[in-house]
């Protein structure tokens, strides 16, 4: 391995020309840097470009502006068959016309492996995806979850700098797909094969990958560990989009070095040492943000700060959580509280109409810039 | 059950259609056997075998083939054996040539877009659509004219003068063959998801590999029946080879056209029925073949 970076994608643009004949960017100046060994995941809503990504690291697009590297070397227009990256399809793309072993050893006759080199490890992929016992079948006479094993194998086999995988688990059930994330995370560190995976599912991404890169519209919002993600969001998309979140809209009225006292109308109060982010000055309208699970709800005022009183307005039991909807002086905010203890009693639980204080904790709020 | 299917209507809309498509050929099949030498009418099976052939009038009472008297004269008649020959190397040719142009086009026209591929999608039914008779005289006038040029231009004299015959005929079968084999193929090529070829090239095949391996074995049933049906129309097509062909390459349809022309016997029912029997054999063959790939599968 002679880069630090299985891939790399420097400033990449992909635009289309649409059928309406005007030009559209479906990359937007991308820039990722994805480690040698690394569960890298792209996560976005339908259209933000995922699937143009991998395609372009795959040599099924080329860039419009910008290069791809693989292994450090600059890809330019390298076709497919020459790039040391393989592709699971979401469709799988099985050749129907082929039992499962052929179908894996496809890619090993390609490179010209002998017969019984090709027949060894073809044996040795199919027992990696637990398939053994199924090479004369084909395609058709799979379930949806064998084929997608098939078409794991069928990549692996090539033993790969880099898999991508193009949401492999989206045409699987829930079992079985939470089943597969698993599998697929166990196989990939003991492979120690790069992986970019690209999914809309956030907790599938959440749940497997090392780093993420949180996409829209073309763009890349936010790249991170999943915990940096989730609990740094760097902006209101990403805090969205990724888990839920409470915004309320306000105002930095001072700044003390790294916290801030911000006011919110809404409340006709003041938020007090509020952790800022570098770049936000006084006077600068912001949002700031709180995790529905990180609002503690207090039966009265006990602290005097960050504290405001809402009316409950809904509360819907969901098994692990209670999620609480409030309003608090006109502005509509969702509490999930754990049920910790086990109980029965309606009365235990908050009721429509009911007074109560919620507290926010500076440590737990974010206050992003107003976009 | 579906409750239409026990309906009178049904049933004898059944028989009817039935009747009308295998009446003829049934009926054809028995005057081959008749005794009758002018076919018009059938005057029952010839009645006997013996060493020659004893004919009543216009009757034939007794023939070394017996009840198979006509195909024994059949089998006797090199002009036939010439003619049959001729239409089977004419569509061979004619067929292999237009599926793989058929199906290079239909490739082309799914695969790239350019300026001129509303034109050339079109260009493809007018073929279809005009009168053959027209495609006929075009192709004749064609043939003459550029003929007539280049004996002219060339000075060329004898054999080596440029004519209508066997290349003419096949040449012009190509290009009413080729529309049909492209929308045929074409119309395979609909549903196919590029994502195989793109597996293919990911796993190592350069282009002509998938081509290969991939794409053209499971286009391979449309190409087939774009073949079968380009054959056959080779096979039974009277008007255009009617007007490119020349001495030498009499196709069977022209020929049995010849004989209608002088008289009808019931050798040209002979000859109608091992053409249908050679027809559905291989319809039949094919059926089978086509039905243990789908058990493969
Ligand atoms: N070949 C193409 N021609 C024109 N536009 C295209 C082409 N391929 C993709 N696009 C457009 O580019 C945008 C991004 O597409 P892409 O397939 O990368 O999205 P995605 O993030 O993978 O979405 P999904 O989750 O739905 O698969 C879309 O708006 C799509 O319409
Ligand atoms: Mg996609």
């Amino acid at each position: 391995m002679t880069s630090e970076f299985a891939v790399e994608m420097r400033d990449v643009v992909k635009r289309f020309i649409t059928p309406e004949g005007s030009e559209m960017a479906a990359v937007d100046h991308v820039t990722m840097q994805i480690k040698n060994g690394e569960f890298f995941s792209m996560l976005g809503s339908s259209g933000c470009g995922k699937t143009t990504s991998l395609r372009m690291i795959a040599g099924f697009e080329w860039p419009t502006e910008g290069e791809v590297f693989i292994e450090g070397k600059p890809m330019g227009h390298t076709p497919p068959f020459q790039r040391k990256v393989n592709t699971v399809f979401q469709s799988y793309a099985l050749f129907q016309h082929m039992s499962v072993f052929q179908n894996v050893a496809f890619g090993l006759e390609m490179e010209g492996a002998a017969k019984d080199e090709i027949e060894k490890r073809v044996k040795r992929a199919l027992e990696m995806v637990q398939l053994t016992g199924m090479e004369r079948r084909r395609p058709k006479q799979l379930s949806g979850g064998q084929q997608q094993r098939v078409a794991l194998a069928r990549a692996l086999v090539k033993t790969p700098d880099v898999l991508l995988l193009d949401e492999p688990l989206g045409a699987l059930d829930l079992k079985l797909r939470k089943e597969m994330q698993l599998e697929l995370k166990a196989l990939q560190q003991q492979l120690g094969i790069t992986f970019i995976y690209v999914t809309h599912d956030q907790e599938e991404a959440l749940t497997m990958s090392d780093r993420i890169a949180v996409m829209s519209k073309g763009k890349v919002q936010q790249m991170g560990t999943p915990v940096e993600i989730y609990e740094r969001p760097s902006n209101k998309f990403v805090a969205d989009f990724i888990g839920e979140s409470n915004f309320i809209e306000g105002k930095i009225k001072s700044l003390s070095g790294n916290e801030a006292c911000v006011f919110v109308p809404s409340l006709n109060a003041e938020l007090i040492g509020m952790p800022i982010s570098d770049g936000l000055v006084k006077g600068e309208e912001v949002t700031v943000c709180i995790r529905p699970e990180k609002i503690h709800i207090a039966e009265k005022n006990a602290v005097n700060q960050n504290m405001f009183r809402a009316t409950v307005t809904n509360t819907v039991y969901i098994g692990v959580d209670t999620k609480v909807f409030v309003d608090a002086h006109g502005a509509k905010l969702k509490v999930w509280e754990q049920n910790r203890i086990s109980r029965l009693d309606p009365k235990s639980f908050y009721t429509v109409g009911q007074e109560i204080w919620l507290m926010l904790m500076p440590e737990n709020t974010l206050v992003l810039k107003k976009d | 059950m579906n409750p239409f299917r026990r309906s009178p209507f049904v049933i004898t809309a059944t028989v009817l259609v039935y009747f009308f498509l295998y009446a003829p050929i049934v009926g054809l099949i028995l005057y081959s056997f008749n005794a009758s030498r002018a076919n018009v009418t059938f005057e029952g099976f010839i009645p006997s075998f013996s060493e020659r052939v004893v004919m009543d009038g216009s009757l034939v009472k007794s023939s070394p083939c017996g009840l198979f008297h006509w195909y024994c004269d059949l089998a006797k008649n090199d002009d036939v054996i010439e003619a049959a020959g001729n239409t089977l190397t004419i569509a061979f040719t004619a067929t292999i040539i237009a599926t793989v142009i058929g199906t290079m086009a239909a490739i082309s026209l799914q695969r790239y877009d350019f300026k001129i591929k509303p034109f050339s999608q079109l260009s493809l039914y007018i073929p279809i659509v005009i009168p053959e008779i027209v495609m006929g005289i075009g192709a004749l006038t064609l043939f003459s004219q550029f003929f007539g040029w280049v004996n002219d231009a060339f000075n060329l004299s004898g054999d080596a003068r440029l004519s209508l015959g066997m290349t003419t005929v096949t040449v012009s079968h190509i290009a009413f063959m080729v529309p049909f084999v492209t929308l045929v193929v074409q119309a395979r090529l609909q549903g196919f998801d590029k994502s195989y070829e793109e597996a293919a090239m990911d796993l190592g095949a350069n282009e002509w590999t998938t081509f290969r391996r991939v794409t053209f074995p499971m286009i391979l049933p449309g190409v087939l029946s774009g073949a079968l049906l380009a054959f056959t129309l080779s096979l039974d097509d009277f008007v255009i080879t009617f007007f490119t062909n020349g001495p030498g390459s009499t196709t069977l349809p022209i020929y049995v056209y010849g004989l209608l022309r002088r008289i009808i016997t019931p050798q040209v029912n002979a000859l109608s029925t091992v053409w249908i029997l050679i027809v559905f054999t291989a319809v039949l063959l094919l059926q089978v073949i086509q039905s243990r790939e789908q058990k493969q599968h």
